[in-house]
């Protein structure tokens, strides 16, 4: 994740705290979804970033998740969202992020754009 | 998920979904967005 954001990220939990607070990501693929997910649950894996070793332990979602999806009116998913529900590989992004969550990720070091 | 007055982190990425999409749908969920990122990797 970019280094900026991770600064910026670090800079809203240190004003405000953790309390309330939800992170929803958004990116193409599993890889890279999980690798935002750890860096604001367990910490940057890949050490390069603020974020590395801080263990933030914020709850984390990808936006094509139930959980957020089932919160989002119809018509504004359909005009937001639409058809980048059925372009992604939705059931392999759920999956990363739920391994995530019960701390079964592991950064293999393919790069942060999952390539 | 209610996310009604939850406090936001939004991280879009410009192939994917990006923030101001991810913001949109929060704010119609009832949430606040404190912070959006966009990243973008080439």
């Amino acid at each position: 994740m970019d280094l900026d954001g991770q600064e910026r990220i670090q800079r809203v939990v240190d004003q405000n705290g953790g309390e309330d607070l939800v992170v929803v990501v958004g990116p193409p693929d599993a890889e890279t979804s999980a690798m935002y997910a750890e860096t604001v649950t367990r910490g940057d894996p890949t050490y390069a970033g603020p974020l590395a070793g801080v263990s933030l332990g914020l709850p984390v979602f990808h936006m094509l998740e139930e959980a957020i999806k089932e919160a989002i009116p119809e018509d504004v998913w359909a005009a937001e969202i639409g058809a980048m529900e059925f372009a992604l590989d939705a059931e392999a992004i759920r999956a990363s992020m739920q391994a995530v969550r019960d701390g079964g990720w592991e950064y293999t070091g393919r790069g942060s754009a999952g390539a | 998920m209610d996310l009604t007055g939850k406090r936001v982190i939004a991280i879009g990425e410009r192939d994917g979904i990006p923030a101001p999409a991810i913001a949109a749908c929060m704010r119609s969920a009832g949430a606040e967005v404190v912070l959006m990122e966009t990243e973008c990797f080439v």
